[in-house]
């Protein structure tokens, strides 16, 4: 937590834990500059989650990177900046308003600016790092892109991070390009030298080397999603282009022709097709699963809309497919580079008619890369779509997480398949035949047989048996099954996990995927403040008893989630038809992550005793 | 799409192809399509077409879309999968199921408002990807279910059977196939079945995108005075280019041909097509440039041009293009996909 010295003027100070924020403009090459600067205080040993905060733009709109820094190892987004870097004219105002007082101004002081630019409550740290820029290099290219290392070394002054430990990533970075190294470590060294000669260093921000990093690893969840496809043996991957979801193919792609080329033959195990639009998409992962390949496609809201109608026919004919809706603000196009949880509905309901899907919610890369491995598994076993649900937060940052693991011995489950042999010794073959009683049904694919296990896929009304029926008996008997299918998917996807408070408590809440972080460290906070409260973090849809179970413990069950909705309440009111009192709606949706204190603020607005406490000068 | 199963009664003296298969091994439910229905012409010459050329049936994938025509996979090939997909979206699931498994022989078939207008973006895409298929549009310028609204093919000034006038320019999917890359290209009369049958089985033996639009007149929408897609319509203005037979690559070509009037093409499966000129046109289905100047300078005519036109014998199909190994996606094991726990390790070092 922050400790605000009493004197004047304030100063925030605090070891390895505060907020910098980078104000930049997109297409300035600031991006990897800033991501040295962030796995440099990794490599110290201190938990650091990195953000991007990005237009729907290339080049010349502002952007912002923001690195929260925690010893313990709280990695949900926090307001107010502690250390801005305003490198971004056009941003300045907004950007000395976000600082928290007692914070810190770093700008390029080259140019004069006028007093009523400033605050008289932060600590302005100016650098003439143009100036410098200019006097060193000669080529406009050059001076904007060390200007961006310049300030990492003058930054790294202030904070006292070591300098070696930067040295070794940028000849980590450049391992390829040898001769990139010395130019970078001279303009690291022109900006530390600068700052340790001009600058009053270190300020009251440090950094202090640490161990609590452990083996965790960085990386994004759509990287991490698309691993976990190429580990479980998927095969084709339709899609189109759409942010935030673009990452997660170009990652498969990537993985593919590393792991995926056959070493001998120079063949592709793999096929990965940019398709016309969305629906071209989903209809080619239906025709690949129908034919027995692990298909699937990535795509955001606006695609999850315009795949519907194939959705329904994939629910209704059960065929595999594996979707990642990477899930940004909408509706419409919305704030597509902004993070939210608003597509729950229209993924668990996707279609007309009766459905239902099955919605896996990873909380950060290490599960990213768990569901989408199991994603495929579930596909085939339950032969219907499945969908994982990211969000922008997820999937396109880099975050600390637990290192990926797997079992060598793991095996792909297929399903219900009948293979040739099995059809020449079967008794009979009904494509929607429930001989186990679980609602699964077993299938073949397509050139099994030469007479054998042949049926007609269709999105029409049949019988056990594949054939075309409108009678109203065979109707509801197919669709009632499907509703069995649907309650065997409660034992096969992933259980809810359970956060119990220190101290017996009736107030419960319940949250899913990105919320995972805020929701953990206000559950901290608040235990601080004598507030318990237990959490249950859902892990995917259908929920099972322990939800049901969960909610009729507690008295007051808050749901907290980033969309105006309270999608995931919706659902648990449905679903395990919960009075709607019950559960309280703690809703963010700026289209920031939500933070830890927008959680409790929300929550104390519920509980009078605690609301006085939680005012925001408390926290 | 009524399931009316055929009696399995065989008559002795039924002939069997190469694989011991008779003419009934490919044939699947009684139709329900309307009695005289063009579409089942087509449905009886891909049974001939698939019993001739002595392919397993169940080695054939048979998709299509919505509508009359999109109904018709169940009225063939009983022993093959079939997928009636949703409307227009046959392309992308064909594409789809190609890319698991490049070893089976994909027959889509779909209809004019099926893909000319809902799927005419699939159509175009599943094309110029060069998609391994056979692609057959049942085309009768209507929409027969829901009784016999115009479609994108019906021509400018047709008229429909209340007596409306068509005023929309008619999308022409062999001009747009010609365009798009498709490497074969034909057109026939579900009427003429001695043109269609060696069509259809040259389509299937040629490797890529290979487009068949098919005139079938619906009898109950769209066979009256003023339609263009009439059966009196269609023959009268029928203009066939070439005639086809299709040989096996182990028959022998013995017998010389008068030279200008007959032309072999050798197909990548080793199979010949050989080209029977008819009228007094020189055409070349091996020019796609000229086959586009024929085929406009036709229909200004107001003729219909069928038979084979276009042929790419080597064209490259879109496994060719993509690189996929010759195993078939959804064959492969893990340990040819899974990359395995020392790798994961090696690549969670790199992210620390």
């Amino acid at each position: 937590m922050l400790q605000i010295v009493k004197n004047e003027p304030v100063v925030v100070t605090a070891i390895n834990d505060f907020v910098i924020k980078f104000a930049n403009v997109n297409g300035s090459g600031s991006a990897s500059a800033n991501q040295l600067f962030a796995k440099s205080i990794i490599r110290m040993g201190v938990p650091v989650a990195p953000r991007n905060i990005f237009p729907s733009n290339i080049q010349g709109l502002p952007t912002w990177y923001e690195i929260r820094v925690s010893e313990e190892g709280h990695l949900g987004a926090r307001d107010g900046t502690d250390l801005m870097v305003a490198m971004n004219p056009q941003t300045w105002d907004q950007d000395i308003a976000s600082i928290v007082p007692g914070g810190y101004l770093f700008y390029d002081s080259t140019r004069h600016l006028p007093p009523d630019k400033f605050r008289d409550d932060i600590n302005v740290i100016g650098m003439p790092l143009t100036e410098l820029c200019n006097r060193e290099y000669a080529d406009p290219r050059q001076r904007q892109l060390f200007k961006n290392i310049i300030y990492v070394g003058a930054l790294a002054a202030l904070l006292d991070i070591e300098i070696e430990v930067i040295e070794t990533l940028i000849k980590e970075q450049f391992r390829a390009k040898e001769k990139l190294i010395p130019a970078n470590i001279h303009a690291l060294h022109m900006g530390r030298d600068y700052a340790l000669t001009h600058l009053n260093c270190p300020i009251g921000l440090t950094i202090r080397r640490s161990d609590q990093v452990g083996d965790r690893i960085s990386i994004d969840g759509n990287a991490a999603a698309a691993l976990g496809a190429v580990y479980s043996g998927a095969t084709v991957a339709a899609w189109y282009p759409i942010t935030p979801s673009t990452s997660l193919v170009e990652a498969f792609s990537k993985y593919c022709a590393r792991y995926r080329v056959d070493k001998e033959t120079g063949k592709n195990n793999f096929a990965i097709i940019q398709a016309e639009d969305e629906i071209a998409s989903i209809g080619m992962v239906i025709g690949a699963g129908w034919n027995g390949a692990r298909a699937f496609t990535a795509t955001s809201g606006p695609g999850i809309s315009l795949m519907q109608e194939f959705l329904g026919l994939a629910y209704f004919a059960e065929i595999p497919a594996v979707l990642f809706d990477v899930q940004r603000a909408g509706p419409s196009t919305g704030m597509p580079t902004r993070t939210q949880q608003c597509d729950l509905l229209a993924a668990a309901y996707a279609s007309h008619g009766d459905t239902k899907h099955v919605l896996l919610f990873p909380e950060d890369p290490h599960e990213s890369f768990l569901f989408s491995a199991q994603a495929f598994d579930l596909a085939d076993r339950l032969q219907t779509p499945i969908f994982v649900m990211l969000d922008l937060d997820i999937g396109m940052n880099e975050r600390l997480c637990r290192p990926l693991t797997w079992d060598d011995t793991r095996r792909m489950d297929r399903g219900k398949v009948m293979t040739e042999a099995e059809l020449d010794t079967a008794k009979e073959f009904g494509r929607y035949l429930d001989v186990d009683g679980d609602g699964i049904t077993y299938r073949t694919y397509p050139g099994t047989h030469p007479t054998r296990g042949a049926y007609f896929t269709r999105g029409t009304s049949k019988d056990r048996y594949a054939r075309y029926t409108e009678s109203g008996t065979a109707y509801i008997d197919n669709m009632e099954r499907l509703l069995r299918k649907f309650r065997t998917a409660e034992s096969l996807v992933p259980p809810p996990q359970f956060y119990s408070s220190d101290n017996a408590t009736k107030l419960g809440a319940i949250y899913f995927g990105s919320t995972s972080a805020a929701m953990r460290e206000a559950q901290d906070i608040l235990a601080r403040h004598n507030v318990d409260i237990d959490l249950l973090r859902v892990r995917a849809f259908p929920f099972n008893d322990d939800v049901r179970n969960f909610i009729a413990a507690h008295d007051e069950i808050f749901v907290v989630e980033q969309n105006r909705d309270g999608q995931l309440r919706t659902m648990l009111i449905n679903e395990l038809e919960i009075a709607p009192a019950k559960l309280r709606r703690v809703v963010h949706f700026d289209g920031s992550p939500i933070t830890a204190h927008k959680i409790i603020e929300k929550i104390s607005s519920f509980l009078p005793a605690a609301h006085a406490v939680f005012s925001r000068s408390a926290l | 799409m009524s399931f009316l199963p055929k009696p399995k009664l065989h008559h002795p003296s039924l002939s069997c192809n190469a694989l011991g298969y008779t003419r009934r091994d490919y044939e699947g439910a009684i139709s329900t399509l309307c009695a005289g229905c063009g579409h089942d012409s087509i449905s009886a010459a891909i049974v001939r077409a698939c019993f001739e050329l002595d392919l397993p049936p169940h080695r054939i994938a048979k998709l299509s879309g919505i509508g009359c025509s999109s109904k018709t996979p169940n009225y063939f090939l009983g022993n093959s999968h079939g997928f009636n997909a949703v409307h227009g979206r046959m392309p992308s699931v064909l594409t789809g199921a190609n890319l698991a498994n490049r070893d089976l022989i994909y027959l889509g078939v779909s209809g004019d408002g099926d893909s000319a207008s809902i799927g005419l973006g699939q159509f175009a895409h599943a094309m110029r990807r060069g998609v391994n298929m056979t692609y057959i549009v049942e085309n009768n310028g209507v929409y027969g279910l829901t009784k016999g609204q115009f479609s994108a093919t019906s021509d400018k000034g047709a008229k429909n059977k209340g007596g409306a006038t068509n005023k929309d320019e008619a999308i022409d999917l062999v001009g747009m196939a010609l365009q798009l890359g498709a490497s074969f290209v034909a057109r026939s009369f579900s009427g003429d079945k001695a043109q269609l049958v060696p069509l259809i089985k040259a389509a299937l033996s040629h490797k890529g995108a290979a487009f068949i639009d098919v005139i079938s007149p619906c009898v109950t929408f769209n066979n009256h005075q003023g339609s263009t897609k009439s059966f009196d319509y269609v023959r009268e203005h029928n203009e066939a280019v070439n005639f086809l037979d299709v040989i096996s690559e182990h028959t022998e070509i013995s017998v010389e041909y008068e030279p200008g009037a007959t032309e072999v093409v050798r197909q990548h499966d080793g199979s010949y097509l050989r080209l029977r000129k008819l009228g007094e046109n020189d055409y070349d289905p091996r020019d796609r440039a000229a086959a586009f100047a024929f085929l406009e300078s036709r229909k200004a005519q107001g003729e219909i041009v069928t038979g084979l036109l276009y042929v790419e014998p080597g064209a490259e199909e879109m496994h060719d293009l993509m690189g996929t190994s010759a195993t078939p996606l959804n064959s492969l094991a893990e340990d040819r996909l899974c990359p395995g726990s020392a790798v994961l390790d090696k690549l969670n070092a790199s992210l620390r």
